[in-house]
């Protein structure tokens, strides 16, 4: 995979660090994901792209153990963990924020932020959070959906930081948010790369995904389809359209 | 002294024997909270743990001259472990099925036990002689307190709150309240759902089996005392709502109170006066008086 021209490539180690390959996964009978593979590197920020029901989330939660039946090889580093189980998974040092965000209403907004477990050691501290998201500290002590659409966001990102997981799989964090707390988002991910963060980043909105993301892969009818580096997503922008649809 | 006609003594009396009640359905309707909860099973052997709790007492006592104190320690904890053994090998399997399966599942599990002890102990009542501390009582002016009957409803509000404090208040009780809210994505943060799932049907029971050592001294033991009391209960947990624990409690201890003052002013209604409410809160409030409201 070329890397040249990426302003992160010195810091990149040359392996991959993550590695999906061959990945199936079904809801029933019905087939969803087809054979698929990519990879990333260690502080990489890539993103999936893909109209609605290209099989985006699905990847997501076929990566995190959270489809009954799914095959395929999911490695990340040497580690095999393709018939992993989610607890496994997260225990290897993968982090989930879900579609939904899936903050818990009956759990208060500390409650949520200290619920994943510590899985390795380099995880931030509960301030550093409260640094990061100043809103989750003022309403420590509501109810988790009692938050803002933004709010909880946050408390959904904010929350797989203290665990020590170094992959982040982020699935459309910006989606229904106003513009500024997207920027806000966006300002976030940089900061998690620069502390070296891998993530694995869905979105449908391509020009935030542009913002903040290394590389893109493109998703379509549950395969990927294409790999766009960063810099060259100007000169994509047609073939890009016609992959998402808008 | 007279309140509405009635004796004072009298009244105060049958709310005792009311709040009495109340204490065994707090704690019964507690426990079947918390498993439907997160398993999503209604536990139909509950009232076959309770009356285990019963007969371990007993048991301890004849053969290992057991006292009530330490019984009420040790056979909950081993209707406890029995009750994660269960889950692991009998329930674990129907996860997956409707839930009328868990229904059916355990209901059979219940009568399974039950036919054991009939076989064993015969049908009919046996006595469990009263700890000696418990013997006399308070003479508190308007009525006499049986020190026995007193201890019940203090245990018991005790049993509920420390339970209740447990699942509100600590980092396992919010473990526990995320699995039972979200479980596959507790499951996907790395916490190990299936143990909570087992840990807590293992409480569960151990509550009514818990119960069922507080009930030893003060009811007759009898292969069939769980099933008479528990139909009651799954009124109360309908009326209170499925799920909510501070609900179960509070509903618990509330009609045990109204079947005994049902009792002054009309003993004829006092058996039925639960089921009554039911109905009425169904009609009501399907989701129970502290269910969430769909
Ligand atoms: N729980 C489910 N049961 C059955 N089919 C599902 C389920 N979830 C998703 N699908 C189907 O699987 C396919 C992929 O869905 P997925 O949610 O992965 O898409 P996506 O790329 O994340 O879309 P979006 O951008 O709308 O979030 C779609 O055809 C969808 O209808
Ligand atoms: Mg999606």
């Amino acid at each position: 995979m070329p890397i040249s021209g990426c302003p992160m490539a010195d810091r990149l180690s040359q392996n991959p660090h993550f590695q999906v390959t061959d990945l199936e996964a079904w809801y029933g009978e019905s087939h969803v994901l087809h054979r698929v593979s990519f990879d990333i590197r260690e502080g990489e920020v890539v993103t999936l792209l893909g109209r609605n029901g290209a099989g985006k989330s699905t990847t997501l939660k076929s990566i995190m153990g959270m489809i009954k039946r799914r095959q395929g090889s999911v490695r990340l580093r040497e580690k095999e963990l393709g018939r992993a189980s989610s607890r496994a998974i997260a225990r290897a040092g993968i982090a989930f924020c879900p579609e939904d965000r899936g903050i818990y209403s009956s759990l208060t907004v500390e409650e949520n932020l200290m619920l994943p477990p510590v899985v390795a050691s380099g995880g931030m501290s509960v301030a550093e959070i409260h640094t990061l998201f100043p809103n989750l500290a003022e309403r420590r002590r509501s109810q988790g959906t009692r938050l803002s659409g933004g709010e909880q966001q946050m408390l959904a990102i904010g929350r797989i930081l203290r665990t020590g997981a170094r992959l982040l799989l982020l699935d459309e964090p910006t989606e229904g948010l106003a513009p500024v707390i997207v920027q806000q988002i966006g300002a976030t991910i940089r900061q998690l790369k620069e502390r070296g963060y891998t993530v694995l980043l869905v979105e449908q909105n391509f020009h935030f995904a542009a913002s903040v993301a290394d590389r893109h892969y493109v998703m379509d009818h549950g395969q990927v389809v294409d790999m766009i580096p960063g810099p060259e997503i100007a000169d994509n922008m047609a073939k890009l359209s016609t992959y998402l649809g808008v | 002294m007279l309140i509405f006609g009635i004796p004072l003594q009298l009244l105060s009396t049958q709310i005792l024997l009311g709040l009495i009640n109340g204490a065994f359905y707090a704690i019964l309707s507690l426990g079947l909270a918390i498993i439907f909860g997160l398993l999503n099973i209604v536990n139909f052997a509950h009232g076959a743990f309770y009356m285990m709790g019963a007969f371990g007492a007993l048991l301890m006592l004849d053969h290992f001259a057991m006292n009530y104190w330490l019984a009420l320690l040790v056979v909950p904890l081993t209707i406890g472990l029995l009750g994660c053994v269960i889950e692991r090998l009998i329930l674990r399997r129907i996860y997956d099925l409707d839930h009328l399966y868990g229904m059916i599942l355990t209901f059979g599990m219940g009568l399974v036990i039950v036919g054991l002890f009939r076989n064993q102990y015969g049908a009919t009542g046996l006595p469990y002689s009263m700890p000696a501390a418990l013997q006399g009582g308070y003479n508190l002016g308007f009525m006499f307190l049986p020190a026995s009957r007193a201890f019940v409803i203090l245990a018991s509000v005790a049993v509920c709150l420390v339970t209740w404090l447990v699942i509100e208040k600590t980092r396992l009780g919010s473990w526990l309240r995320a699995a039972t809210e979200k479980p596959e994505l507790t499951e996907a943060f790395g916490i190990n759902v299936p143990l909570l799932i087992t840990l807590t049907y293992g409480f569960g029971v151990a509550l009514a089996g818990f119960a069922g050592v507080l009930a030893a001294p003060i009811y007759s033991v009898n292969p069939m005392m769980g099933s008479d009391l528990i139909i009651v209960v799954f009124a109360v947990v309908v009326i209170g709502g499925m799920g909510s624990i501070s609900g179960a409690i509070l509903t618990g201890f509330m009609l045990g109170l109204v079947e005994g003052v049902t009792k002054v002013f009309w003993p004829q209604a006092s058996t039925t006066v639960i089921f009554v409410i039911m109905a009425i809160v169904l009609l009501i409030r399907p989701a129970g008086l502290f269910g969430k409201q769909a």
